[in-house]
């Protein structure tokens, strides 16, 4: 056996992973309130989603504050699948995940050119003129958006009345695939490219590094899992409607807890959404009902607090600790 | 689709064109200077629309007359927020872009909050301004009073702004310390105030903007979501660092989106808009003005 610290660092991450899989599929036992249930499920989800934005921004460095089109592409090409015909869930998500990566290569060809804040806008005016197209797109039901029929309990059909425990532990599963994606790629050369080209583009290029090939990649792999997110967020919600799954809200909520948890780090999404969910989810709850504005308030002023006081993340923050303390 | 029908969108255009042009000179100001996008511009627009609003029902002020206290109120709020949120993010020991980003998006949730609180998510508006309602008629075309007293505000501040810049001192401060931050300090200019005056400076022309929006649009917590994307795009369209690119592209904008309705669905005029910028940083990937 190997005693290189790197390999040893990857074997414990793997194990750490499958103990915190482990773990968080027992929570059930002990959580019965459904209400505790939907937030662990939006937890795991936003995990998933985080994870899969933190492949083109925070590892390859491509910022996009555009992800809402990939997950209400997932959304609705799930949907109307379903609904106009009769294709189940399980194949309507990845469907809904190639057609989502084709967009995002379609998208990355011609913007990948683009640098700093005028990628970043490009991305947002793309994912908005998807939204306005969507409002207006009867066949999809425009701004009424797509009522998903639910009769009965079914996992042919991904849908279920009465309990949370299916959409909770796909929602696990998934996170758990996005996390592994990820985990993957740190040790594959794609990651040392992304690296490189994030770092100093024009160097990487030098040495031989295909860094257009390698942004659009990244585009590709983090539209499909942010849209199989939207997919599952379609069928647990059973009802879209443009603003529930493209508005500009989400490109940011999907952003979040990578950036709290540590930008192109492998637990940073992970560790950011088991934060910043369970709390938005109680303020909004306490706070939210008044219709005072108060959860705005509370919730404005936690990304605030976030951003300045951790700007290198958690997860960072915890290394850069670790690292000044070995000899 | 008449002769007529084009001339008064034309001009309908080029109205709304500037006072686009006026929202985004603010924003134009703080990223030429300092590299920094504000993400709560929008919400910076909403917090002058109603000052305004207060102005009004407080002592019945006129939104127009009302709008050099409104910029000056505006003035200090913007020095304030840099001197208690900005000059922090700016100075991040990581990834201090997302930083920025999430530090001002998160100021204007808060704002946003704030809003809702103080003034319920209920829609307002002033009744009664002097030019609420009024229209003139020139030539077949009609011109709405509010949207063209906007116009003239905005032409007039872009008009003092080159003066501020060009013929002060303040104002070359300001340059060279968007050209170089660090050397200024060589000469003798303080950074920090630069930066807080140019953030107040920032703040005041957004609040000239929503006084005059005040005139003729609804005033509530989200209202600055409609206009803060347009005024992003404007900026970068412009080319970011150059204050009349954002002039430029403002008109631009107005003129696209205002031909956009004619060919397409009301709902979808913005997707000319959008159409636009992309098509103008493909080509040119600094925007029409923006020095790389």
């Amino acid at each position: 056996m190997t005693s290189d610290p790197h390999i040893k660092a990857r074997r414990e991450n793997i194990f750490v992973a499958i103990g915190v899989v482990f773990v968080v599929a027992c929570l059930p036992l002990f959580v019965t309130d459904v209400y505790v249930q939907n937030v662990l499920v939006l937890t795991l989800m936003y995990a998933a989603l985080s994870q899969s934005w933190n492949i083109l921004s925070g590892f390859c460095g491509q910022i996009s504050l555009g992800h809402a089109l990939y997950f209400g592409t997932g959304a609705y090409v799930t949907e109307l699948l379903f609904t106009k015909f009769g294709v189940a869930p399980w194949f309507g998500m990845p469907a809904g995940g190639l057609v989502a990566a084709v967009i995002a290569a379609a998208v990355g060809y011609p913007c990948f050119r683009l640098k700093g804040h005028y990628f970043v806008i490009a991305t947002i005016v793309i994912a908005e003129a998807g939204y306005l197209l969507m409002l207006n797109w009867d066949y999809a039901g425009a701004a009424q958006g797509i009522d998903i029929p639910v009769r009965a309990d079914s996992w042919a059909k991904f849908q279920f009345l009465r309990s949370k425990l299916p959409y909770f532990y796909f929602a696990l599963g998934f996170a758990f695939v996005a996390w592994l994606v990820t985990y993957m790629i740190e040790e594959s050369r794609w990651s040392y490219w992304w690296r490189a080209a994030k770092d100093n583009a024009d160097a990487a290029e030098s040495l031989g590094v295909d860094v257009f090939r390698s942004k659009m990649a990244a585009a590709a792999l983090s539209a499909f899992l942010t849209a199989v997110g939207g997919g599952f967020y379609a069928q647990f919600v059973s009802y879209i409607d443009p603003e529930s799954v493209m508005g500009f809200q989400f490109s940011l909520l999907m952003a979040l807890p990578a950036v709290l948890g540590g930008l192109g780090t492998l637990w940073g999404p992970a560790v950011g959404a088991g934060i910043l969910i369970p709390l938005t989810e109680l303020t909004r709850s306490f706070a939210g009902g008044s219709g005072k504005g108060l959860d705005l308030i509370i919730y404005g002023l936690l990304v605030m607090g976030i951003a300045l006081g951790r700007p290198e993340g958690i997860v960072g923050a915890v290394t850069k600790r670790a690292r000044k303390g070995r000899p | 689709m008449t002769a007529q029908a084009v001339a008064q969108s034309l001009v309908s255009g080029l109205l709304m064109g500037l006072i686009y042009a006026l929202v985004a000179a603010g924003l134009a100001l703080v990223f030429g200077l300092m590299n920094v996008v504000n993400f709560a511009h929008g919400e910076f627009l909403m917090t002058a629309m109603y000052a305004a609003f207060g102005l009004f029902v407080a002592v019945s002020l006129d939104p127009l007359l009302a709008a050099p206290f409104v910029a000056a109120a505006m003035f200090i709020f913007g020095s304030v927020v840099y001197l208690g949120v900005v000059r922090f993010a700016m100075s991040a020991s990581a990834n201090a872009g997302m930083v920025q980003i999430f530090a001002t998006f998160g100021l204007g949730v808060v704002m946003r909050g704030l809003a809702q609180l103080l003034f319920t998510p209920n829609y307002r508006s002033i009744p009664h301004s002097w030019l609420g309602g009024r229209t003139m008629q020139i030539a077949g075309v009609y011109l709405p009073a509010p949207q063209l007293a906007g116009a003239c505000v905005s032409l007039a501040t872009f008009g003092a702004l080159w003066l501020i810049i060009n013929r002060t001192d303040f104002g070359r401060a300001l340059e060279a310390t968007r050209e170089d931050s660090g050397a200024v300090a060589l000469v003798g200019i303080d950074r920090k105030r630069i930066f807080a005056l140019g953030w107040g400076l920032g703040a005041a022309l957004v609040g000239l903007a929503g006084a005059v929006l005040a005139i003729f649009f609804y005033i509530y917590p989200d209202v600055g979501a409609s206009f803060s994307l347009i005024a992003y795009v404007t900026v970068a369209l412009g080319g970011f660092g150059s204050v009349f690119g954002a002039f430029a592209a403002g008109i631009l904008v107005g003129l696209v989106e205002a031909g956009s309705a004619l060919v397409l669905p009301a709902s979808l005029k913005y997707v000319g808009v959008y159409a636009l910028y992309l098509l103008v940083v493909l080509v040119r990937p600094r925007g029409l003005f923006g020095s790389l």
